[in-house]
């Protein structure tokens, strides 16, 4: 295996170039944290871009930082915290889940479109990126977006990026808007809920002027195994409201949600950033080894429902429920699960339902075989390919990541 | 002015063969054919360009768009979508020799689902209309731009429609869940849903804000939010702009991310107070006007920290609002700034760049010299929070040679905003009105990134051609594929 290092956008440039010459696919990888991510790469060579790092530019004042591409997360966060500011989609360490002890970067986030709890309330990844310098699979270098936070000259172009995994163009510098940290945060739990009742709960929570941030239910299983003990001690499964904001409105709506809901327990700031962390993360609440994991976004008032459906036919399906039901994982024993990982069961329950079903967790072989995302009608998928027939010709770019063949 | 394409003479010559082919599609008064009537679509907000369209349709239904466009693809005829018709960019400028496609009579609320935090509407269904249909259940629709009793949804997902709440709220794009919509070889197809993000290709992010060049809408579902349980306003006067910016950086580097943030010049300022009489300070350079909303705890303590933040930057004035009536009072100069503008000059003309805000002061002192330059008048509204202006060049049309000197001052408005680092549109959109500046914030490669897009989408580019790109769409051109000889320069590269 060839592996390129590019020291600069220039040096990228020509790789591409000499790839796409010379037909030779590339496999993007920075910090390589989500590399068990999709579909499993087969390229022989990989382009590791790990040396266009560094913060660029920040000023708080005007919520922009620009960054490179392989700038590692944790740089990032330590920047933002030093200002009180924050990615507001909350990015999600998933190295635990994907097995990975690599640093994730904020390229690879945006790649992905990965956002955390408070998706629920502030947006995913792809609403916080704001522009970005890239190259696409023809060695071209170009720009999209801009470095301040309202534009809308030209298509938004950071939307077709986010989530495309790298199979348009390589992002080399990013334009992100960043956000003031709340002063205080609560979490308000309620205990024993079955889905069935957890789930319009969060949604009626939702529904309140209160300005709920996030809403996650953990089934009692995933509850017991919270290193929280306010949620691993309670009865029965958890149900988590979190409420964020300046101390004196958050505690004024947290006792407003509670005449609504009832009293459970309320967790502190400390606490709180404790669950929503492992909620975020959900390795440590869903069961260990041999098993596949998926992660559906359904029509959140349906997620019970879509649960019930599957489990009618997957007994050993475990689920956790977060954004308000928008969000669920649903973690498989392999041997119930069939040579498919479950994929015709869950999608046909999704389909009925509205949504997408990804497989995120499961060994490579079964990646390569089942499709990974959530496959799109004909008309859609052709839309896709000449999308990536436009950007990526030669099928340098991560080939396979997404979908088999391109 | 800006230059439209030539007209296809063929299809000019099919006229009438085109005009009966639409009357087998949409039967009745939904094709309108006589000069008369076809001139009530011959512009939009962007009034200085007129152009009578060949025809213009009104249909029903998805499945009567599709038969449309799937006719216009086959015969190569030109389609311009349009909504009520407010861009302020020439969004939906017609085409001498295209469909004028209106979606006006797509007027349904299809579904309101409270559980699922969204509504079903069809694109023509106002802005305002949106909110109004939940209002029962204390919900409503957070974008808000300034057109919108009149806007509809469609024409926001077109535009990416802002407002003076979407530093808060977000934009269109933020708001957006699902769409289903007809590509221009009339093939219908759904983009998300009630559910949350994308699978594949975020398709439904580029949509919104494709200013009518990827597809046409013709159903939307849209987040709605609960209502915030109060608001208040602030009114703070200073007796410079720097000292009202710095105001404002401060805000938001203390942490408050107010729910509207708006600033306005001297010259806005007394138009504004002499056309609604809301108590603005007349002898303010600068004017703010803060929103802070949620639970009563919450804008008791936010409007204490401003207050404080306002006067150590040297605030003239500062008031609270004290009730809900004092709050809308405050606001009506500010919303009604640009008739309130237009009272002092025959015409106006409203530009939408923004710009970090650091640079404020700078961009306000080199408009000024632009004022002298040009001699012409600029009063100013800002959307202070998020960096976006509207400098209103005032002018008047029927002198000869002013309104191409006010588009010449706003170009040169716009190239200022990206030299120090804006942008040439915050929400407006680029349409006819700034195609020709794409050059000044774009090298020749990002635009064909943009074009390979829209040629995924639309490969004979008959969908609303001759907007926001300065150049035609060249598809066959952009597709092939040039292997540089020579171009091996790691062939010998270590292996691992």
């Amino acid at each position: 295996m060839i592996v390129l290092r590019p020291s600069n956008d220039a040096e990228a440039q020509d790789m591409i170039g000499w790839a796409m010459a010379e037909n030779h696919p590339l496999e993007i990888v920075a910090g390589g944290s989500k590399r068990a991510l999709g579909r499993p790469p087969r390229t022989d060579h990989q382009l590791d871009v790990s040396r266009l790092s560094g913060i660029v530019d920040y000023e708080p004042a005007e919520l922009v930082m620009t960054a490179r591409a392989a700038t590692p997360m944790a740089d990032i966060q330590r920047q933002l915290a030093d200002q009180q500011q924050m990615l507001a989609f909350e990015p999600p360490d998933w190295r635990k889940l994907l097995a990975s002890n690599a640093e994730p970067t904020l390229g690879g986030v945006l790649a992905c479109n990965l956002s955390g709890p408070r998706r629920l309330r502030a947006g995913a990844a792809r609403d916080f990126f704001l522009g970005f310098a890239a190259i696409n699979g023809r060695g071209d270098a170009w720009k999209a977006g801009g470095k301040v936070v309202k534009n809308v000259t030209g298509y938004d172009m950071c939307k077709l990026q986010a989530g495309a995994f790298g199979t348009l163009s390589l992002l080399t510098e990013v334009t992100l808007k960043v956000m003031p940290k709340p002063e205080t945060s609560c979490t308000l739990l309620l205990h024993g809920l079955a889905d069935d009742i957890a789930i319009p709960t969060m949604l009626r929570a939702l529904n309140t002027p209160h300005e709920v941030s996030g809403a996650a239910h953990l089934p009692s299983p995933a509850a017991r195994r919270s290193s929280v003990d306010a949620v691993a001690n309670g009865l029965g499964g958890a149900t988590a409201l979190r409420l964020e904001g300046p101390p004196p409105s958050v505690i004024y709506r947290a006792a407003e949600l509670e005449k609504l809901l009832g009293h459970g327990d309320r967790l502190d700031a400390a606490a709180s950033e404790r669950l929503w962390t492992e909620i975020a993360s959900v390795e440590s609440l869903v069961a260990g080894r041999e098993r596949y994991l998926w992660r559906l976004c359904p029509t959140p008032a349906r997620a019970g429902a879509v649960v019930q459906a599957i489990r009618a036919r997957l007994a050993s399906a475990d689920a956790l429920f977060d954004w308000g039901g928008g969000l669920v994982w649903l973690n498989l024993d392999a041997e119930d699960a069939g040579p498919d990982g479950g994929a015709a069961i869950i999608r046909a329950a999704m389909g009925q339902i509205g949504g997408h079903a990804m497989l995120v967790v499961a060994p490579e072989a079964l990646r390569a075989t089942t499709p990974v995302f959530e496959p799109a009608s004909a008309t859609i998928d052709a839309l896709q390919c000449r999308i990536k027939q436009g950007f990526d010709p030669g099928g340098i770019l991560n080939p396979g990541r997404m979908w088999e063949g391109r | 002015m800006i230059r439209m394409p030539a007209p296809d003479e063929a299809v000019l010559a099919r006229r009438s063969e085109i005009v009966d082919a639409l009357r087998r599609i949409v039967p009745g008064e939904g094709v309108i054919d006589s000069a008369s009537e076809r001139r009530a679509f011959e512009c939009d907000g962007l009034t200085a360009y007129r152009q009578l369209p060949m025809v213009v349709v009104l249909p029903e239904t998805t499945a009567q768009v599709s038969e449309i466009l799937r006719y216009c693809h086959a015969n190569r005829i030109k389609v311009v979508p349009r909504g009520a018709g407010t861009s302020l960019s020439g969004g939906a400028l017609p085409l001498q020799d295209g469909i004028l496609l209106g979606l006006g009579k797509f007027k349904r609320i299809l579904e309101i689902d409270v559980e699922n935090r969204c509504i079903v509407v069809q694109p023509g269904v106002t802005n305002l209309g949106i909110s109004q249909a939940v209002q029962a259940q204390g919900l409503y629709y957070a974008p808000d731009p300034s057109s919108q009793i009149a806007c509809t949804i469609g024409g926001n997902v077109a535009e990416n429609s802002g407002g003076v709440h979407c530093l808060k709220y977000g934009l269109t794009t933020n708001n957006v869940l699902g769409v289903e919509l007809v590509m221009m070889d009339g093939e219908i197809i759904r983009l998300g849903g009630k559910h949350f993000d994308a699978s594949g290709y975020d398709l439904l992010g580029v949509l919104v804000g494709s200013e009518g060049m990827l597809g046409v809408v013709t159903e939307v579902t849209v987040r709605i939010l609960p209502k915030p349980p109060g608001a208040r306003a602030l009114m703070i006067g200073f007796a410079t702009i720097e000292g009202a910016g710095h105001c404002v950086a401060e805000v938001i580097a203390t942490g408050i991310i107010p729910g509207g943030m708006e600033m306005m010049d001297h010259l806005a300022i007394e138009a504004a107070e002499a056309f609604v009489h809301a108590g603005y300070p007349l002898d303010a350079a600068a004017l703010l006007i803060i929103e802070l909303d949620g639970c009563a705890a919450e804008i008791d303590h936010l409007i204490a920290a401003v207050e404080a933040i306002a006067s150590r930057h040297g605030a003239t004035s500062c008031r609270a609002s004290q009730s809900e009536a004092e709050r809308l009072l405050f606001w009506a100069g500010r919303k009604a700034a640009f008739p309130a503008v237009g009272r002092l000059s025959p015409d106006y003309y409203c530009m939408d760049g923004t710009i970090p805000r650091r640079q404020i002061g700078t961009v306000l002192q080199r408009m000024e010299e632009m004022e002298a330059k040009y001699k012409l008048r600029v009063a100013n509204v800002f959307h202070a929070g998020d960096g976006n202006l509207h400098p209103l060049i005032l002018y008047d049309a029927n002198r000869p040679g002013e309104l191409q000197r006010a588009e010449d001052f706003g170009n040169d408005i716009l190239r200022l905003c990206v030299e120090v680092g804006g942008v040439l549109t915050g929400e407006h959109g680029v349409g006819v009105e700034k195609r020709d500046l794409m050059g000044t914030m774009f090298n020749d490669s990002d635009l064909d990134q943009q074009t390979r897009l829209k040629c995924a989408f639309d490969s004979e580019s008959l969908l609303n051609p001759g907007k926001v790109f300065p150049q035609l769409c060249r598809c066959a051109e952009l597709g092939r594929v040039h292997v540089h000889a020579g171009n091996l320069r790691f062939p010998d590269l270590p292996r691992f």
